[in-house]
């Protein structure tokens, strides 16, 4: 039933999860962080997806649905406080954002 | 009820005084302060003569008074007994009685001044802590009173301490004496740890039933009980302190700085004289010092100016006639002249102060002169004082002085020379003060009226001074008898009374008649390095200042940085790196925490993995 082998599906999620961690590394700017963000959490799906097919489980499936949840409110919060940033500071370069410099 | 039995109440008055005056003497008013702070010592003097009429009319049994147990551990049993006999009887006169005229005294020369109710409250707290002292059935509680008479006389030099010098003379004093307690302390250890107790009694008794004369263990303990006499009687070489004591209230020189604090080094060593007798050669020692003593600082008072300090230089070198009496056995004459001295040394003090009073505390005799018409009072006081301290016959300190200079030429010819040789200066200083300061040109004096509590101290000391060599007190029944005082030696007994007129004479053709003159005898250098000398008290401040103070200054200065404290500042240096790492680290930059976190994950799983 499964043409494509487990390895090839886990090797994508790898790839995408160090692509989305790369980019909230590299990336400035907060939008473009919480996007990589979300890179990196469907990546974390997209293992998920594919043990569950792996092994014939829903368990990887109801995961994923967790992780869409999860996905969905933390950009709703993320994107609030990205917009309260922006309304105070009038920048969302996260380097110059360091005033709990300690 | 007998009397006696009211020997506990003694010490006890002056020190509820002391406390009713040191909790709440700032509000009450100074007729108030000046009742209860000589009340308490006229109600103790008053006690003191009813007992003291008892028991010498009765049978001089000694008595003794347990009041109670103050520690009470293993065989360690101190109680807090008193101990009533001729000796105890003799310095209960000398504290209460001169302490009382004192007190009387200072309540008008102290009147004025804004700390009265802590003066009053310290010198109680002295005349208590003094009773004790000599009434004291054991050595602790003896050693209780000696450092409570240390206290009171830190107190009172330092009394005026706005001045900074005064707070110094008295910091000097209570750490010089403090150098003779801890000798006093080891030498109680000493007595405790061989024959097992504190009380005096005993303690004698044991000391020659279970020491041999002259073996190592007795001539320890007498030479550590010696060192605790010579810091607080101010002989060599601890006697630097007495001299800058001087910068306590002139009552306060009266009463702790001659008639009683600085006599406790000899009353300890009489009380304990069996056991300076199991030490000749100790016993030896406490002569050769009080005869280098009494000629050293003789001539310090020769070349003195102020005229407080001639008066201390003559108390140390009048102690060091006691010390000499002490030495060759001549017990009853060491207390006899604790007791002339007393009234003469007290009545010199408080006739200075008189004149200190009425120059609006001028020290300087050399600014000071004729004040004979003008102070007749003050005058005939000093003449008293002086002729009695300079041991002219018929006077109270002839009596003295004659018996103790007798007993030393009995002992040794060396001694009683040296001991004439100090008359003759004694003599000299002396006739210099009064000359200079009654005499010649006229001064013009800015108050001449002393109030009646300072007059009738003067008149009563004065006649007490003059004579008080007729008290004969019975102290045969504490010491043991050595000599025979027959006056078989005819020309000894000579010289020794006509030493003081040569003296006088010397002083008279000098300051009064001026035959002679000092300011002549200073033109030669030799003469003028002497003095100078002689002035700065044969340079012992100098000396222990090289020997203690530097060194100790310069180890102190090294240990700045106190070693001990370098342990601790190591952990309070490692916690603060450990706090500035870790605060380092916490950038505030988002990417910083991500890209740690990240390679955190990495290792562990990397740990995870590997392992």
């Amino acid at each position: 039933m499964n043409g494509i082998p487990m390895e090839h599906g886990l090797l994508l999620s790898v790839t995408l999860f160090v692509l989305g961690l790369i980019g909230v590394l590299a990336r400035r700017n907060l939008i473009m962080i919480l996007m990589s963000l979300e890179v990196m959490l469907n990546a974390t799906g997209l293992a998920f997806i594919v043990a569950g097919a792996r092994w014939g489980q829903a368990d990887g499936q109801i995961m994923f649905l967790l992780i869409l949840t999860l996905a969905a409110a933390e950009v709703g919060v993320g994107l609030g406080l990205v917009l309260q940033i922006f309304r105070r500071f009038h920048t969302l370069d996260a380097d110059s954002l360091n005033g709990m410099k300690g | 009820m007998k009397v006696i039995e009211l020997l506990g109440w003694i010490p006890l008055f002056p020190f509820l005084g002391f406390l009713i005056l040191v909790l709440a003497g700032d509000r009450f008013s100074k007729p108030l302060i000046t009742w209860l702070g000589v009340g308490s010592v006229a109600v103790a003097a008053i006690l003191v003569a009813l007992i003291g009429a008892e028991f010498l009319n009765g049978t001089m049994e000694p008595y003794r008074m347990v009041l109670g147990v103050w520690m009470d551990v293993d065989d360690l049993s101190i109680p807090i007994g008193f101990y009533l006999d001729a000796l105890s009887v003799t310095m209960l006169f000398v504290v209460t009685g001169v302490g009382f005229l004192i007190h009387v005294y200072s309540a008008g020369f102290m009147a004025s001044d804004p700390g009265y109710a802590s003066f009053s409250a310290y010198m109680n707290l002295f005349v208590s802590a003094m009773l004790v002292l000599v009434l004291a059935d054991n050595l602790v509680l003896l050693y209780l009173g000696w450092e409570g008479v240390g206290l009171g006389s830190y107190l009172l030099i330092g009394f005026w301490y706005e001045d900074t010098n005064n707070g110094y003379a008295a910091r000097k004093a209570f750490v010089m004496t403090r150098v003779g307690d801890t000798a006093l302390l080891i030498g109680l250890f000493l007595l405790f740890t061989q024959l097992h107790t504190f009380d005096i009694q005993i303690l004698m008794l044991r000391a020659t039933s279970h020491w041999a004369p002259g073996a190592l263990l007795p001539v320890a303990a007498a030479t550590l009980l010696l060192g605790g006499a010579l810091g607080k009687s101010a002989q060599l070489p601890l006697q630097s302190w007495l001299p800058d004591a001087m910068a306590g209230p002139t009552p306060v020189s009266a009463l702790i700085h001659a008639a009683t604090m600085v006599t406790a080094g000899v009353y300890l060593i009489a009380r304990t004289n069996a056991l300076f007798m199991m030490a000749p050669s100790v016993q030896f020692a406490v002569a050769v010092i009080g005869a280098l003593t009494l000629l050293m600082s003789g001539c310090s008072a020769l070349v003195q100016t102020d005229i407080k300090r001639i008066l201390a230089y003559s108390t140390i070198s009048q102690i060091g006639y006691m010390f000499l009496a002490l030495g060759v056995g001549a017990w009853p004459s060491a207390i006899f002249h604790l007791l002339t001295h007393a009234f003469f040394k007290a009545l010199l003090f408080l006739a200075a102060g008189a004149v200190i009073f009425c120059f609006h505390h001028e020290h300087n005799i050399f600014k000071m002169g004729g004040l004979r018409k003008a102070m007749p009072l003050a005058f005939w006081s000093f003449l008293i004082g002086s002729a009695a301290l300079s041991a002219l016959p018929f006077t109270s300190g002839f009596y003295s002085k004659h018996e103790i200079l007798l007993a030393a030429f009995d002992a040794s010819p060396g001694l009683w020379a040296a001991g004439c040789l100090g008359a003759i200066i004694t003599g000299i200083y002396c006739f210099r003060l009064v000359f200079v300061v009654f005499f010649g040109r006229e001064c013009p004096v800015i108050e001449t009226r002393l109030g009646w509590q300072m007059s009738i101290p003067l008149v009563l000391l004065g006649a007490l001074a003059l004579f008080g060599g007729m008290l004969k007190i019975p102290l045969d029944s504490v010491f043991p008898v050595l000599f025979n005082n027959d006056p078989a030696f005819d020309l000894v007994a000579v010289i020794t009374a006509t030493a003081p007129l040569i003296g006088l004479s010397i002083a008279a053709l000098f300051y009064l008649t001026g035959t002679f003159s000092a300011q002549r005898l200073v033109d030669f250098r030799v003469a003028n390095q002497m003095r100078i000398f002689c002035f700065n008290g044969w340079g012992v401040d100098a000396l222990y200042g090289a020997l203690v103070v530097r060194p100790f200054k310069a180890i102190a200065k090294l240990n700045k940085n106190d070693a001990v404290d370098r342990a601790y500042t190591g952990i309070a240096l490692l916690s603060r790196g450990g706090h500035l790492m870790a605060s380092a680290s916490q950038t505030g930059r988002i990417r910083w925490y991500v890209s740690s976190m990240a390679l955190g994950t990495v290792v562990i799983i990397a740990i995870g993995l590997l392992s």
